[in-house]
């Protein structure tokens, strides 16, 4: 089945972010496809590489990253929400002034187009939130 | 959308919070106003505390936020004219549809007469509603 994956909540503090990365890792090792994962909300904060968690515990944001490698996922951050809260690849930083970016790889920023193109294509979209 | 295909698909946002305690009805209507680009079947259902943000004369003036209730408003343009409001929500609360904003569409095979997008529904209808669906989305 061609599934769509919304996570809306960030790391750590939920365990959204923890259910939606089982579901999608499940779902591929059964040889379902994963049209995309999108990450709304605070769930943007999934994507930054500088969170440092305890070594005895998982790294989410890695797991998403090693994920994306190893299936060629497509993990894609709303541009607007990631922008409130902080979030900016490479571009976005030079295009409003910054001197860091924070995405980690694996994930792109892209629009809110993205989650509705999802809702289109997949034949079911499960959405992870709070 | 052409690389989609022209698929439409029935969407239906369900807004459950207050508008300012936290951003999902703000980024809620956010996807509601994109996705509107995409041609889809929409609804929106305003369930719970969900009902405060179509609520009327909204002033945001002493939390320092910014007051997008106008927004709604600007839904029928968008073609999206079917708002369901769980009755048993506003009740509880103590308000009326008199005391949301009156969000209306022009309806052009009616000569562009204005209608009203809000419909209110119990618990019931709102089982159905959701069972027709291909996406809900929840906020």
């Amino acid at each position: 089945m061609k599934l769509g994956i919304m996570v809306s909540e960030g790391p750590y503090q939920h365990q959204a972010s923890d259910s939606a990365y089982n579901f999608t890792k499940a779902a591929l090792e059964k040889g379902h496809e994963i049209f995309r994962v999108f990450f709304y909300h605070d769930g943007v904060n999934n994507a930054t590489r500088l969170t440092v968690p305890p070594q005895d515990d998982r790294n989410v944001v890695n797991r998403w990253s090693e994920l994306a490698k190893q299936y060629n996922l497509d993990l894609v951050v709303c541009i607007a929400a990631a922008q409130r809260r902080g979030l900016l690849d490479e571009n976005e930083a030079k295009r409003n002034g910054k001197d860091a970016n924070n995405i980690a790889d694996g994930f792109r920023i892209s629009g809110l187009g993205q989650l509705i193109e999802a809702g289109i294509q997949a034949e079911r979209l499960v959405v992870f939130g709070d | 959308m052409e690389e989609d295909g022209g698929v439409t698909k029935k969407f239906l946002y369900v807004n459950r919070r207050a508008p300012y305690g936290s951003i999902y009805a703000l980024e809620s209507l956010e996807v509601v106003l994109i996705g509107a680009a995409f041609e889809q079947d929409v609804s929106l259902a305003f369930i719970d505390d969900g009902v405060y943000q179509l609520k009327k004369s909204q002033s945001t003036d002493g939390i320092g936020m910014k007051n997008f209730s106008p927004t709604y408003n600007a839904l029928g343009d968008y073609d999206i004219n079917k708002i369901y409001v769980d009755k048993d929500s506003l009740e509880q609360r103590g308000l009326t549809l008199d005391d949301l904003m009156n969000l209306t569409w022009e309806d052009e095979n009616d000569n562009y007469a204005e209608k009203p997008s809000i419909s209110l529904v119990n618990s019931e209808e709102l089982a159905v509603l959701m069972e027709q669906q291909d996406i809900i989305l929840s906020f």
